[in-house]
């Protein structure tokens, strides 16, 4: 494996003494001096800023792109519109999940696709593999860098930074070519835990200025930087999927419940459509749940989860929870073994500990 | 970055101290594991009356993002345990050295203290993992 990669942030963190992991091949802070614990409550009730360059971004451009977006991914990318976002899962044609990714349309020629960092080469050979038409493929992700501004003091940070009125920006929505402190950026009202917040996207050259501009309008504010842990454990809180837990090659979007975002009547035929149809007509043997241990244990990704002896699937993600004071995971769970019972155990090391079945999400934001 | 190291313990280099009162010693997890995993959220203790053995997992400790193993420094049988970690494993944060000992064992081989390290040479040993 080449070395890892460092983002345009990279001496930010060190500044910050945040602690440095490689992550899928980017040098990135696990957590800052706070802690994680701290870093999660920091989000929910203030905001915190978050270097997330290590996602990948890639360009389709062309008068073919929204056929061919059509045929690539499972969300129906014909109602998209100008200046909107949409999150849809790709497929193999067996169902299996490639990437779940954000579309960006900038209009109808011209789309700007967010992906996993980890997938972002495997994404962009798949996509090139698939190509049809007139259709201009370009993977940006080496020049882009990526910051998440997150929490409900989001906004007011951002807007002393532009003169867009951000009040009037909604959810899934973005700016283009916006001057941010002098920064040309797209700035998104998107994030990755389940608070208000934007992702705000430049070109590396203009990173450092872009953090400083943000992380000085946020003092007043009490911004603080957030790491990949607290990421992670905000987004299960959110019980948004993470691909390799909640998605992958095994797994399909309606086994994760993303059926919201499968388009099965496309008219436009999508790789995995056929595979996708059956699954839905035929049903599920696993399926997407959350569970509350109602047990002090910790339960973690790949623990099998049983009824008695029986297993009945295992977890795909799991955590103590700062905001619910919980220990929570999300599990694939035979659907009909759940239908009987609302107590399940989750095998931790060489003890069973009892844990409930709820829905997901487990934390949702007042508005 | 400074990590708490007290006088009169044992250490391992997996970052487990031992405190001996006669025959008996109690076992905790160091400042420095503390600082390196985070958090703590829950710790598995042994049985009362289960014998440890030198080196070998006796307890497990949980951060938010990490599982770990407590090795035994030394081998024995288990005395007591610290009730107060199962619902304060936080204590391992705060307070490593004191309120957070997680069991008590009677020392079978007293020679076995001979493989552990001193203040000083653990205070060196931790120099050189932070190098590594």
């Amino acid at each position: 494996m080449s070395e890892a990669k460092k983002t345009p942030f990279y001496e930010k963190h060190l500044a910050l003494e945040g602690k440095i992991v490689d992550y899928s091949g980017w040098l990135l802070p696990v957590q800052y001096t706070k802690g994680l614990v701290e870093e999660v409550h920091d989000t929910r009730q203030r905001a915190a800023l978050f270097d997330v360059s290590h996602m990948g971004e890639i360009s389709v451009k062309g008068k073919d792109a929204l056929n061919y977006l059509q045929k690539l991914v499972v969300n129906d990318v014909s109602r998209l519109k100008d200046k909107a976002i949409m999150y849809s899962p790709v497929c193999y044609s067996d169902g299996g999940v490639v990437d779940d990714i954000l579309i960006y349309r900038l209009n109808a020629d011209n789309y700007f696709l967010v992906v996993n960092a980890a997938n972002t080469d495997k994404d962009f050979a798949w996509f090139k593999e698939n190509l049809l038409g007139e259709v201009d493929l370009n993977n940006l992700s080496p020049e882009y860098a990526q910051i998440a501004l997150q929490g409900p003091e989001s906004e007011k940070i951002l807007q002393q930074l532009t003169s867009e009125p951000l009040a009037a920006m909604k959810n899934y929505h973005f700016k283009a070519d916006l001057d941010v402190a002098g920064v040309n950026c797209i700035v998104s009202r998107t994030g990755y835990t389940g608070e208000d917040g934007f992702e705000i996207y430049c070109l590396n050259e203009g990173a450092s200025k872009l953090w400083d501009a943000v992380w000085e309008a946020g003092k007043k504010h009490q911004l603080n930087p957030a790491g990949l842990g607290a990421r992670d454990v905000l987004r299960l809180e959110a019980s948004m999927p993470l691909y390799g837990h909640e998605l992958g090659k095994e797994l399909t979007p309606l086994m994760a419940g993303l059926d919201r975002f499968v388009a099965l009547e496309k008219e436009v035929p999508f790789n995995g459509q056929e595979a996708l149809i059956k699954q839905k007509t035929e049903g599920l043997s696993k399926k997407l749940y959350g569970l509350e241990m109602l047990e002090r244990g910790v339960p973690r990704e790949g623990y099998s989860v049983k009824v008695g002896e029986k297993e009945i699937g295992w977890i795909s993600s799991g955590s103590f929870s700062p905001t619910l004071d919980k220990f929570i995971a999300m599990a694939f769970l035979d659907p009909e073994a759940v239908g009987k019972h609302d107590e399940v155990q989750v095998a931790i090391r060489n003890r069973s500990y009892r844990a409930r079945v709820t829905k997901l999400p487990f934390y949702r934001r007042k508005k | 970055m400074d990590y708490k190291i007290m006088d009169g313990l044992k250490y391992t280099k997996k970052h487990e101290w031992i405190r001996q009162e006669g025959n008996i010693g109690a076992v905790g997890l160091c400042d420095y594991a503390q600082d390196k995993l985070g958090e703590i959220v829950f710790v598995e203790l042994p049985d009362i009356d289960a014998e440890v053995e030198a080196g070998k997992s006796a307890a497990v400790i949980e951060s938010v993002k990490a599982v770990a193993d407590l090795y035994s420094p030394l081998s024995g049988k288990v005395t007591e345990v610290n009730e107060e970690l199962l619902d304060q494993p936080e204590l391992i944060n705060s307070d490593p050295y004191g309120e957070a000992w997680v069991y008590k064992l009677e020392i079978k081989d007293e020679s076995e203290l001979a493989n552990l390290m001193d203040k000083a040479e653990y205070e060196k040993f931790i120099v050189e993992e932070e190098e590594k």
